[in-house]
Formats: C-alpha cells, sequence, structure tokens
C-alpha cells in the first residue's frame, strides 16, 4: 500500500511500517504548542490528569500572542497562569512579551520546527508548519494537556488532495493569492479531514514565505494539514535556524489521492474573499468601489518580513487615505528589528500608518484595531467570519499583503497594479 | 445513550467564532462562557435553550478556530446533543475530547426543523423525530471513540490507563 506524505510522517510516529486512510492511530509529537489563550484551558485539564510533570520541557512550547501585551485585566491572569505553569514545570519553550511574536511565524523562525516532525497545537493554524514539510495541525486545549502529559495524540489517518503547482507568480501576487485562489476553487469544506499536498515544478518559484502562508491557511478549506514536499530552499531555512536531525519524507509515487489540482500560478490574480467566507474570493475584474476603513497587514498568516517589505514597496512616498487607518504587525521581534534596521517602519510611519508590536490582537476582534458597526477592513488575516474583527455588522475583506497596501492607499479595495501606475 | 429534547437549528459554517466571539475568550469560566454562547448569530440562543435541547446544524458545523471554549459553551448552556451534516474537523475531536455527543447525520439535520421535539438513541443509532413521525439511522462512532466517551473524555481515558 503506498502512502501519501503526510500518512508517512504519521506512520513513522506511530511506529507503524503502514497506514492507510481512516485509520485511528496513536502518534508520538515532536512539539506540543499552546497560546494564552488556549493554554489556561489545557492546564485546567492537565491537573486533572494527575502526572508528575510534564513529557518533555523542552518539546511543551507556550506563546503568549493573542491578547498579549494584557489587553485588559483578565487577559493578565491568564497570561499570568502559562507563565505560573511555564516556571513550576521548568517549560525552556515560553515566549512571553519581548521575546515573542505570533506563533506560527515564531516557531519556524526559532527553528522550533523541522521537516518531518509531528507537532500539535491548541491553535487552528498550527497547520503552518507544513510550509516546511512536517506534520502539523490544530488541536484542541484537551488534546494540548494530555499531548503535555503523555508527548501523545490520537488520530484518523487522512486521505489527501493533491495539487500540482506550475508556472510562476506575477508581480505583485503573492502566496495568499494562491491560497484564497484555491479555497475560492474547493470551498471552505472542500477538503475537510483531508491533507493537502503541495508538490510540483511551481513549488521553487515560492519562497518559504509564500508557503508559509499557503499551508497557514489551509484549515480554511477544512483540512487537516497543508504540507510542500521538502526542497532546496526549505533545507536552507531550516538549516539557518536549527541543529536538529531531520528527515525528508516524499509520496509515493503511487500515492492515492482523492482529487487532483493542477495549479498554473503564473495564471493566478491578485484575489481578494468577500465577507463573510474565505471562499468568496473575487479578482479585481468582478470588485467594484468599495470604500474601506481601515486595513491591517499583519497576523500568523502574513506578519513575516517579505510581507511587510511588499507592502512598503507600495506605500513607500505616498500617503495613507484620509478616514483610513492603517495598521502594521510585524509577526515577531525579529521581523520587527529587520523592518526598523531596513527602513521599513519609517516608511509606514511617515505615510500615516501605525505600527504595533507583534499580537494577533484584531484579527480575532481581540483588541488594537475592533471595528464599529458597519466598519470595512481589507486585512491580510485569515478569517472574514460574521464578528471577526468587532461588531457583527462589520466587514473583513482578505487579502495579500500588496492589495491591502493599495488600499490603503486608494481608500477603498484596490489593486496593486493601478496604484503603481498611477504613482510613476 | 439517549437523548430527548426540543430542535434549535442553525444553517451551514456556523464557526466557532459565532459560537463564542473571541471578546470573551479572557476567561475559562464555563458559565461565563456559556452567557455568551451563539451571541453573534443569535442573541436570543441563551433565553430560549433549556437543558436537553438538541442543537441542529448544516454542513462544517464548528468550523474556524481551535477554541475549546466553543463545545464548553454549548455544553454548559445545556445542550445535549449536536447533530450537523458534518462537522469541522477540530471541533469534532474537541467535542468528543470534552464529552459533549455529537453525531453526523446529513438526513437528520434536513428532516428536523426549528421547535421539533427530538429523541436520539445513540447507541441503537436511531434518531426520531417525534413532531413529524420520521426516523433517521445514524453510524455508531469507532470503538476508540467509544471508548474515550464512555471514560468522559480524554483525560479521564488517560487517568485511568486507556491511553498511554
Amino acid at each position: 500500500m503506498s502512502m501519501t506524505m503526510t500518512q508517512k510522517i504519521l506512520a513513522a510516529h506511530a511506529g507503524l511500517d503502514k497506514v492507510e486512510a481512516g485509520q485511528l492511530i496513536l502518534v508520538s509529537v515532536d512539539r506540543v504548542l499552546g497560546n494564552d489563550i488556549t493554554s489556561p484551558v489545557a492546564i485546567r485539564e492537565y491537573e486533572k490528569i494527575g502526572v508528575k510533570g510534564v513529557y518533555d520541557r523542552e518539546k511543551v512550547t507556550m506563546v503568549m500572542d493573542h491578547f498579549a501585551p494584557n489587553k485588559d485585566i483578565k487577559a493578565a491572569v491568564q497570561c499570568k497562569m502559562c507563565r505560573d505553569f511555564c516556571e513550576k514545570e521548568q517549560i525552556t519553550n515560553f515566549y512571553d512579551v519581548g521575546r515573542m511574536g505570533i506563533e506560527h511565524a515564531l516557531l519556524p523562525e526559532k527553528g522550533l520546527v523541522v521537516p518531518g516532525d509531528v507537532v500539535i497545537g491548541a491553535d487552528s493554524h498550527t497547520c503552518t508548519y507544513g510550509a516546511i514539510g512536517a506534520f502539523s495541525t490544530g488541536v484542541g486545549s484537551t488534546d494540548m494537556a494530555c499531548g503535555m502529559a503523555t508527548g501523545k495524540a490520537w488520530f484518523k489517518v487522512p486521505s489527501a488532495i493533491k495539487f500540482i503547482l506550475k508556472g510562476k507568480l506575477n508581480k505583485y501576487v503573492s502566496g495568499k493569492d494562491v491560497i484564497l485562489h484555491i479555497i475560492g476553487k474547493i470551498g471552505v469544506d472542500g477538503a475537510l479531514y483531508k491533507s493537502m499536498e503541495f508538490t510540483g515544478e511551481g513549488v521553487k518559484e515560492l519562497t518559504v514565505f509564500d508557503r508559509l502562508t499557503i499551508s497557514n491557511m489551509a484549515i480554511e478549506a477544512g483540512a487537516k494539514n497543508g504540507i510542500f514536499e521538502v526542497d532546496d530552499q526549505t533545507e536552507a531555512y531550516v538549516k539557518e535556524r536549527s541543529d536538529r536531525e531531520y528527515k525528508v519524507y516524499k509520496a509515493d509515487e503511487d500515492a492515492v489521492y482523492d482529487e487532483v489540482y493542477e495549479i498554473d500560478l503564473s495564471k493566478i490574480k491578485s484575489t481578494v474573499s468577500f465577507p463573510h467566507l474565505p471562499e468568496n474570493t473575487r479578482t479585481f475584474d468582478e470588485i467594484g468601489d468599495i470604500k474601506i476603513d481601515q486595513v491591517v497587514i499583519g497576523s500568523c498568516t502574513n506578519g513575516h518580513y517579505k510581507d511587510l517589505a511588499e507592502a512598503a514597496e507600495i506605500i513607500k512616498g505616498k500617503k495613507v487615505a484620509k478616514n483610513v487607518r492603517a495598521i502594521i504587525i510585524p509577526a515577531t521581534q525579529d521581523i520587527y528589528l529587520k523592518a526598523m534596521e531596513n527602513g521599513l517602519l519609517k516608511i509606514f510611519v511617515e505615510a500615516g500608518c501605525v505600527v504595533s508590536t507583534p499580537t494577533c490582537g484584531p484579527c480575532l476582534g481581540g483588541y488594537m484595531g475592533i471595528l464599529a458597526a458597519g466598519e470595512r477592513a481589507v486585512a491580510t488575516t485569515n478569517r472574514n467570519f460574521v464578528g471577526r474583527m468587532g461588531d457583527v455588522t462589520s466587514e473583513v475583506y482578505l487579502a495579500s499583503p500588496a492589495v491591502a497596501a493599495a488600499s490603503a492607499i486608494a481608500g477603498k479595495i484596490a489593486d496593486p497594479m493601478e496604484i503603481m501606475k498611477e504613482g510613476k | 445513550m439517549v437523548f430527548n429534547g426540543k430542535a434549535i437549528k442553525y444553517g451551514d459554517n456556523v464557526d466557532t467564532d459565532v459560537i463564542i466571539p473571541a471578546r470573551y475568550l479572557n476567561t475559562i469560566d464555563k458559565k461565563e462562557l456559556a452567557s455568551h454562547c451563539m451571541e453573534d448569530i443569535d442573541k436570543d440562543f441563551v433565553k430560549k435553550v433549556n437543558a436537553g435541547d438538541i442543537m441542529i446544524a448544516g454542513n462544517n458545523f464548528g468550523c474556524g478556530s481551535s477554541r475549546e471554549h466553543a463545545p464548553i459553551a454549548i455544553k454548559e448552556s445545556g445542550i445535549s446533543l449536536v447533530i450537523a451534516k458534518s462537522f469541522a474537523r477540530i471541533f469534532y475531536r474537541n467535542s468528543i475530547n470534552i464529552g459533549l455527543a455529537i453525531v453526523e447525520c446529513p438526513e437528520a439535520a434536513e428532516g428536523i426543523s426549528e421547535g421539533d421535539t427530538v429523541e436520539a438513541d445513540l447507541d441503537n443509532g436511531v434518531i426520531y423525530n417525534r413532531t413529524t413521525g420520521k426516523s433517521f439511522e445514524t453510524k455508531p462512532f469507532p470503538e476508540f471513540i467509544q471508548k474515550i466517551i464512555a471514560n468522559g473524555g480524554l483525560v479521564e481515558s488517560i487517568r485511568r490507563g486507556d491511553i498511554k
């Protein structure tokens, strides 16, 4: 029986030679992740299990990113609960304000995930690390608690959808447009319970950061994970950040897939997801005059340095439109520092943007950019559900950093190509 | 496991952000979470729900964020069972892990209306709509999952040494 990339990683971590779709297995995990929202529930459950300590104090990882720096007293209590727990359990990978970043940008950056790993995280966007050839998936707090106690998690082995990428992206088109395009094609439950496996000639045309964005949003198609084939770029990225040995898994030639899609990257245009589902995608030929009140550039999806650089290229020397609040959120401290050293922050501030410390903040309607009734935002985040960024009548339009930047300048949803033409 | 209750019905793609909005995630208090359950999709839910009621939904119920606060809020609100055409995978495993009964049954989700009186016998795989007299068949859970539910959730399964 042949296996997909995902199935091979799961088999190896279950101590089995073979697994097949539908099989229930118990898997050893290489990392267990939680944040300041999900960890408190996990800690409460963990205490009930009554083990002497966590299974591995280096592998348990907590990042204070959702409501941190503490947004209110209750958030402060939750962060303190995590901090005290990590102190007591001597957790080495505890990331607090000043050292933290948005978890799914931080873990790859710190070299905490390598190809072939199995990572569970009590955050749905844990699927991000598929970009570097790991099996990683979002779970709940109870799974996190049990993972911390035993180092194991139960899974139903997923079947897979294969995406064969070819061609090369056009100017101002990035990983975000690719994944929005795919979700528009297959729907928000198009990959429900399944793996999305990305392969083909086109993979090498995507930077590791484009891939991180694509894998990050696999969950928005309902997928269990979204994994890329490992190539030279992945290995260079990982070796720069980690000394750990890793294993590269390739799907068998005759692996079976539920569906196969060919995606020509050169045909993908700038894509925007309209409210209130990521599958409601449109390209600029179908987008009219839509005025906006806010732009958010950041999040675990698009808060990388590359994303900020793409936005800065468009914003440089221009001004944010009157009546638009443009909020830039570098995803990690390192990204913040690099953006500062390379003059990106100056470009943003001079244009009338505000630059925030790393936080998930507005993406989930936490703080740092909540929308009032009827307001509209273009955001590089990952969800545009009802009330996601504030009032239930507010609207979120999901887009790439380039589209978000162009929209900030235009005061309406705008094509970066047009803005750059006008600028000359 | 047998459930009896009135149906409270929703559509497709009900996400965990509307089940429990993120602005309330600064607490892990179950009662407080339940007091905001379904707030952004149905302001009246907390007023109309009674202990034992059964939630009916369309496709991809519980999509989005992995917050376990969502099934916790539903369970704590008094809902005894969720029947949907399909569930998002993290919500599905979270429900099993915390012991909220859920079942996938597209026919029942289609054939039950808001306010119908519903009886569900999950051991025998039968859902009965007392209001219309129609009944629907469901598939039982795999043994592995039945065991977790029988133990009262994943934590208890580990405590009992069923998962090592």
